[in-house]
């Protein structure tokens, strides 16, 4: 279990050397992005039309953020189960995202995509809300504004802690539930 | 005769739906602690630290615990010697989610189920009344998020499926959400009564404390025994392994058809905000 410091956009190099269970922190910039917003960027892309923001070496943080209180950049903000992600994720790899963030097991589908890209899977804790926001400096809505909490932000972050839960060489970090002790009580 | 006026109930339901999204109830803070001592994982001992760190930081600064601050469930208990003044009971407790949702900058999650679109204030939120005797009236407040609720299963099943069956399908449930809802989780278990009503119990079940125990011994054992099956899954806090999967399985029991034995399976995140109040 290794530590490392990343700054975005991410290289290549930079997600080959992560292991799963390494713990990485992120300074730089990331985009949030979560259920309707991945629909929306999908029928950008079928229309053939640019998306809001470079998708070169991004990294997409699932989360709809609560309403930023008057002197914070942002309310609450931790990770939203990245399941319901699954159907856009390989296509969005595919065109350069390398990363993203959220809670919970993905799909075969995005693993094999995160493989063939060099892309990984990082997990910030579920219901951290207000202890991952401390590190989010600034965070500004670039599209879908329409979206409310679900509007496409960028965000500053500065040492944005994250875990490695799916690497690029086929590692997976979750446990597989131990169903057979479980029933047998 | 007791009259309330409205406004009354719009405050206070505005106050806990605020308190409850910053503050953490004082059995799951405290049973985040026993069992961060308890695990042997530093993965686990690392996330109980985190949430521990979540919750001081929730209540100091006013950030919600987690940005999902979730539909807004009441369950409201309503004295049949009370009359409420000025509106009517329902669109007093929903104008005090509004108002609470606004003022304390909690996040709306509540969108039409077809176009998405969000409804921008958080409603209309979710109430159950009842009607009993007296002249008091009661509300509990759940804020609800989706990743745990999502996880959630009601289940038909024939009598000839009896508690195996019921114990079987719990657990798989838990192991096949897995990380998703963000375990440590609580479990919610209605057992009986028809389609809807498993599923109302299995989520009141979620009020009762961590350390409260069934008056019934036999559902108490019951409980017991789900919960440490559960822990064996080595799901773990947020998934990573350990021996916490589940903080607490709670179960609510009622009558049900001869021809019936429903089951629901509420699954409740490590953020298990509610309140109540007695008006
Ligand atoms: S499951 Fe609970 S803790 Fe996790 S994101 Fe949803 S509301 Fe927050």
């Amino acid at each position: 279990m290794a530590e490392y410091t990343l700054n975005t956009p991410l290289t290549d190099a930079d997600i080959e050397q992560l292991r799963s269970g390494d713990v990485v922190y992120i300074t730089g910039t990331i985009y949030t992005g979560r259920d309707a917003a991945h629909k929306r960027l999908t029928d950008t892309l079928d229309k053939g039309d640019p998306l809001p923001f470079d998708l070169k070496g991004a990294l997409i943080y699932y989360v709809g953020p609560s309403p930023a209180p008057p002197g914070r950049p942002i309310g609450s903000a931790g990770p939203t189960t990245s399941y319901r992600m699954d159907t856009y994720a390989p296509r969005l790899h595919g065109l350069g995202l390398k990363g993203t963030i959220g809670k919970g097991r993905r799909s075969p589908e995005v693993r094999e995509a995160m493989n063939a890209t060099k892309s990984a899977y990082f997990g910030a804790t579920g219901g951290a809300g207000a202890l991952l926001s401390q590190a989010i400096k600034a965070a500004k809505v670039i599209a879908y504004e329409d979206l409310g909490p679900e509007a496409i932000r960028e965000l500053t972050v500065e040492k944005f802690p994250l875990l490695v839960i799916n690497d690029c060489h086929g590692g997976e970090l979750y446990t597989t539930p131990d169903l057979e002790k479980a029933l047998a009580g | 005769m007791r009259t309330i006026p409205a406004q009354t109930i719009v405050d206070k339901v505005a106050e806990m739906c605020i308190a409850a999204n910053r503050e953490l109830p004082a059995d799951v803070l405290q049973a985040f602690k026993t069992q961060q001592a308890a695990e042997e994982n530093p993965a686990a001992k690392e996330i109980f630290r985190q949430l521990i760190e979540n919750a001081e930081l929730s209540r100091e600064t006013g950030l919600p615990l987690c940005q999902d601050c979730g539909l807004a469930v009441f369950f409201v208990e309503m004295g049949e010697d009370v009359r409420v003044e000025g509106m009517s009971l329902r669109e007093a407790v929903n104008a005090g989610m509004v108002k609470g949702y606004k003022e304390g900058y909690l996040r709306k999650s509540s969108c039409d189920p077809f176009t998405r679109k969000n409804t921008g204030d958080n409603g209309p939120a979710i109430i159950h009344f009842d009607i009993v005797p007296g002249d008091k009236l009661k509300i509990w407040m759940m804020a609800k998020g989706g990743g745990s609720e999502n996880m959630s299963r009601v289940m038909m099943f024939p009598p000839a499926a009896g508690w195996k069956g019921l114990r079987e399908f719990i657990i798989k449930r838990i192991a096949e959400a897995g990380p998703n809802p963000c375990p440590p989780v609580l479990v919610g278990i209605g057992i009986g009564g028809n389609f809807e009503l498993a599923a109302i119990n299995s989520k009141k079940a979620l009020l009762r404390d961590i350390d409260d125990t069934h008056p019934d011994p036999e559902v108490a054992k019951l409980e017991e025994e789900v919960l440490s099956a559960i822990n064996k899954l080595n799901i773990g806090p947020m998934g990573l392994g350990g021996k916490t999967t589940c903080l607490a399985v709670k179960i609510a029991t009622a009558p049900c058809h001869l021809a019936s034995l429903p089951l629901a399976v509420n699954v409740q995140c490590h953020s298990a905000r509610h309140k109540e109040v007695v008006l």
